[in-house]
């Protein structure tokens, strides 16, 4: 029996050490949470504008559009500076909990993992909206957003791999029904997340 | 129920040890630095049983210089990777066969 009991505690040391070595594992939940507010929050800003815009003016300026581009960039940009910010407050507050470190070589992996995906994302709607198809940035958004989810789901938390997959169906069907651009938008970033977080958040964090 | 007992890998008996391995079959290379923070013991203790699992050629010592400061880093071999695997069958059979 107590052999046994032996073999079983060196199976969980070693599944522990292997997580803990490969997976960044402090990833905060409510950080999702938040993350899915500010974007509703931005959905709703951006609501305002356009929904404002193709009510009143049924054709616009070329002034008007760039305006318009510009002010959505901002909303944009807005949410994702904040996202991170509490993300990175939240998850430092979540390792410390943990007594790991929140900047290790799992950290980094993460980050590459998410970044290069993501980035070509980015720069590739930069190339839709400098080339006029505003309406496929949304879709393209949630595409690339998925798939940098998927990407990095290898070095963290496994259900970060659904929400990826979740995001990548979503961005392909607002990429037929582009009339229901923000309503796909504010499902992706804002239910999606909000979602995924409270499961994360009551699955891991909550003790 | 003897002989999977014999299987298992006297190597990997210690807990150290045995937790250096699962860091490593799970990385490409780790430096000595961050095993000694995962597995959370002193410097002597971490040289010593890094020293045995190099001896029996279960792991590999890289050195380099990154600048002006040396960097350590490690690597599991394939002599190691087996062993390892092995244990873990082991491990596992001896559970299954008592349930």
């Amino acid at each position: 029996m107590e052999e046994q009991k032996e073999h079983l505690q060196a199976l969980s040391d070693i599944r522990s050490m292997m997580e803990r070595s490969s997976r960044f594992i402090s990833l905060s939940g409510l950080s999702g949470v938040f993350a899915g507010i500010f974007a509703l929050i931005g959905a709703y800003l951006a609501y305002v504008r356009i929904g404002s815009y193709s009510d009143r003016y049924a054709i616009m300026t070329r002034l008007d559009v760039t305006e318009t581009i510009i002010y959505l960039f901002l909303v944009a940009a807005g949410v994702l500076v904040a996202s991170l910010i509490v993300g990175v407050l939240l998850t430092m507050r979540n390792s410390k909990k943990r007594g790991i470190k929140t900047w290790d070589n799992t950290a980094k992996r993460l980050l590459i993992n998410l970044i290069i995906p993501l980035g070509t994302g980015g720069l590739f709607c930069l190339m839709l909206i400098y080339h006029g198809y505003i309406e496929m940035v949304g879709p393209a958004t949630l595409i690339f957003y998925g798939l940098a989810l998927l990407n990095a789901s290898k070095y963290t938390l496994n259900d970060i791999r659904y929400l990826g997959i979740c995001e990548i169906v979503l961005g392909l069907l607002s990429s037929f029904y582009t009339g229901y651009g923000l309503l796909f938008w504010a499902s992706g970033f804002g239910i999606l997340h909000i979602v995924y977080g409270s499961v994360m958040y009551f699955k891991y964090e909550r003790d | 129920m003897k002989n999977y007992i014999q299987q298992l890998n006297k190597a990997f008996e210690n807990r150290i040890r045995l937790g250096i391995m699962s860091i490593l079959m799970v990385n490409d290379r780790v430096e000595f630095s961050a095993l000694k923070e995962m597995l959370d013991i002193t410097d002597g203790n971490l040289a010593s049983h890094i020293s045995a699992l190099e001896k029996l050629e279960y792991i590999e010592v890289q050195k380099q210089f990154i600048g002006k400061k040396p960097n350590t880093t490690y690597l599991v071999t394939r002599v190691g990777k087996k062993a390892f695997n092995e244990h873990l069958d082991a491990l596992e059979k001896l559970l299954k066969q008592r349930d």
